[in-house]
């Protein structure tokens, strides 16, 4: 790695890639780069490590990370899922963060029944069912969520409904969400994380990349998450700019809708 | 005809709009570009995700250079509209092209548009690289898009070897003879940084034979270079006006092509001369003397061009200004500049971030622990801040396209510069 531990780490924690090859084309590898330097910013060691498909799945993991792809790369990595699809439902269980973008969000949920009616199971950690859309969803994104307002950009065609208990990560702002029509964005089981959200999701909204990181260090070390100060000044002004530009298009169009009236 | 020359001269009156009397002249006349081509006897459409512009220039000066006389359609109009309003002037009363070749840059999309109404005899196919995602969905889409073109095809393709998303293509019956142009092995260390994984197939694709006609790049340094071909024998040194390894590559390209496109007509010596007179096109590498200091723009615009913009300009010592916008000819995903390493600008680090997500560009670089002098979304206040406060050294902007359009419009009316899409002064 290129950032040297700190000196004496708080705790070493484990952080693993899901399939960096196959599953991260929209820059979703920025997320782990993320995790993995506010964890040493925050005096703690960091174990990367990438997992490929037809790879043992390490079963040490603290924190785990997956990102959105191509259908070739889903097609991909369909088999390896499948074989270490119980250690992840297990890790789930037992409380492992983990963030899952786009295509691994989907992969996360029961199914995805494609547009030509194809049904393809995925690992149902997360309760939400995806059906193929012929239309995509394309463009920024602003949320609320627990952790304030998260912005990012969704890339989908992808239509995703939650389960009747199932909680979204976030209410969309601005933006289409989960299937642009029910105003939910993501979901989240304990502290299972699916979301749309490119951009990547992390850089912008500290306060979620400290929520997985609070999450994994709880687990591990007794004392619990200490954290250091850290200058967010670059990624709140990023933040709050989006937002204000994107509830300005909001706005803007309502009034629009009410002048044709 | 003459609506389209009427359009014409309104949007010169307007100042700018280049794709409008194509639009007009298309109405009119929807087979205008068949029509007009039908008397061409060498049709050729240049697509791919990086380096359309330089390799256009570069092919049609070698073409010219041979005594040949070429069409082609300037710098940044590379949609059919944009084929067409560039064609107007040069068509006789009948509506019909004079030229030896016509070669053509083109968007990957609107290649395939134009291939419905042309069959380009010709095709060189550059690569795929990820690009304006929002898009085009799919990097495999776009692959998808330049095979269509090369089955459409009906003479010859220039392929990349290094490629495998066009590589590939060559496999394909429906696809005429295919060259290739590459890399030789003493530079093949350095694809990493050029090429996307293509994950669509289980096995590697394997590299191509090397056929007696083609063409691999061994450079000497950053703008000097010899082409060695398949039956193993070298010609060169060819020198560049512009500096790096996509531009080598993009002149690798070029000479594969007019090797195919002049047969025995194709003298090394000629072609050598010839590249060494190709000016960069504005923005890529383009030097601006701003008051009597060097300021360069280069267009950064997709993870595998800002990669190797940087591998070519990232640790020499100027003074670096990052402007990004996210309209819709910039690609309004900016998720793309995570796959990006800037760790080659940590040793002088970055004076000033600007454009639309000015702050997003400073935090991307802050989590390589490159330095950020500062923020400033709005790009007339941050090249007046960049000139005031960096008086010493020569300057460097990489932008995304439009941020690119808006610092030369400033730079423009303050200095001597070349209109859009003319070249560079010598």
């Amino acid at each position: 790695m290129r950032l040297q531990d700190p000196q004496k780490p708080k705790a070493r924690i484990t952080l693993v890639h899901l399939y960096p090859r196959e599953m991260s084309i929209y820059g979703d590898l920025g997320n782990t780069h993320v995790l993995a330097t506010r964890l040493r910013r925050h005096g703690y060691g960091v174990d990367l490590v990438d997992h490929h498909p037809g790879q043992k799945l390490p079963a040490g993991a603290h924190l785990v990370v997956g990102g959105g792809g191509q259908d070739s790369g889903q097609a991909r990595v369909e088999a390896d899922l499948e074989d270490n699809g119980p250690l992840l439902a297990a890790l789930a269980r037992d409380g492992v963060p983990m963030l899952m973008i786009c295509g691994m969000y989907q992969l996360f949920g029961h199914d995805f029944t494609t547009v030509d009616g194809r049904r393809l199971p995925g690992l149902g950690i997360l309760d939400v069912t995806t059906r193929g859309n012929t239309k995509r969803m394309v463009g920024p994104v602003a949320l609320q969520t627990p952790f304030g307002d998260v912005v990012g950009y969704e890339n989908h065609s992808g239509s995703t409904v939650l389960g009747p208990d199932q909680e979204p990560f976030g209410q969309v702002v601005a933006g289409f969400g989960n299937n642009g029509d029910d105003g939910t964005e993501g979901a989240v089981k304990g502290h299972v994380y699916g979301t749309y959200l490119h951009g990547p999701a992390l850089p912008a909204n500290p306060a979620f990349a400290d929520a997985l990181i609070k999450a994994a260090v709880d687990r591990v070390v007794s004392r619990g998450f200490e954290p250091e100060e850290l200058d967010d000044t670059f990624a709140d002004q990023a933040r709050k700019r989006q937002v204000a530009r994107l509830t300005a298009v909001r706005r803007r169009g309502l009034r629009e809708r009410l002048l044709r009236r | 005809m003459a609506a389209g020359r009427i359009a014409r001269s309104a949007a010169r009156r307007r100042g700018g709009g280049s794709a409008l009397p194509g639009l007009v002249a298309e109405r009119v006349d929807p087979d205008i570009l068949t029509h007009a081509l039908a008397g061409v006897p060498q049709v050729v459409v240049v697509t791919g995700t990086n380096g359309k512009t330089t390799t256009t220039k570069m092919l049609v000066a070698l073409l010219r250079a041979h005594g040949r006389e070429v069409f082609t359609n300037p710098t940044g109009s590379n949609f059919t509209r944009g084929v067409i309003s560039a064609m107007l002037p040069a068509l006789d009363r009948q509506g019909r092209m004079h030229a030896d070749l016509a070669v053509l840059e083109l968007d990957e999309a609107h290649a395939l548009h134009f291939v419905k109404k042309v069959a380009p005899t010709h095709a060189l196919l550059l690569n795929v690289a990820r690009d304006q995602l929002d898009r085009f969905a799919e990097i495999d889409h776009t692959a998808r898009l330049l095979h269509s073109l090369a089955a459409a095809t009906t003479q010859g393709v220039v392929l990349n070897r290094d490629d495998p998303f066009v590589a590939r293509i060559a496999d394909d019956p429906d696809v005429p003879p295919a060259r290739y142009f590459g890399l030789d092995e003493s530079v093949l260390e350095r694809l990493a940084e050029l090429q996307e994984a293509d994950v669509r197939f289980e096995d590697e694709a394997p590299t191509p034979g090397l056929g007696a006609q083609d063409v691999l790049l061994r450079p000497r340094d950053e703008r000097e270079f010899e082409l060695v071909l398949g039956d193993g024998s070298a010609s060169g040194p060819i020198v560049l006006r512009q500096r790096g390894l996509a531009a080598m590559i993009n002149a690798t390209a070029a000479v594969s092509t007019a090797r195919l496109l002049l047969g025995e007509a194709f003298d090394p010596a000629v072609a050598g001369a010839a590249l060494r007179e190709v000016a960069p096109p504005f923005g890529r590498g383009e030097v601006v003397d701003a008051g009597g200091r060097p300021l360069e723009l280069v267009l950064v615009k997709n993870p595998a061009g800002f990669t190797v913009a940087l591998g070519t300009y990232g640790a020499t010592p100027v003074t670096t200004m990052v402007a990004i916008n996210d309209r819709d000819a910039d690609g309004r995903d900016v998720s793309w500049l995570y796959d990006v390493s800037f760790a080659s600008l940590r040793e002088n680090g970055v004076a000033l971030t600007s454009g639309i997500r000015a702050y997003d560009m400073a935090l991307r670089l802050r989590y390589d622990d490159v330095e950020v002098g500062g923020v400033e979304p709005d790009l007339a206040v941050a090249l007046d801040r960049l000139l005031a406060d960096h008086p010493d050294r020569p300057l460097r902007v990489f932008c995304t396209y439009t941020a690119m359009m808006t610092l030369r419009r400033i730079l423009a009316d303050r200095y001597t510069l070349p209109e859009f899409g003319e070249d560079a002064p010598a």
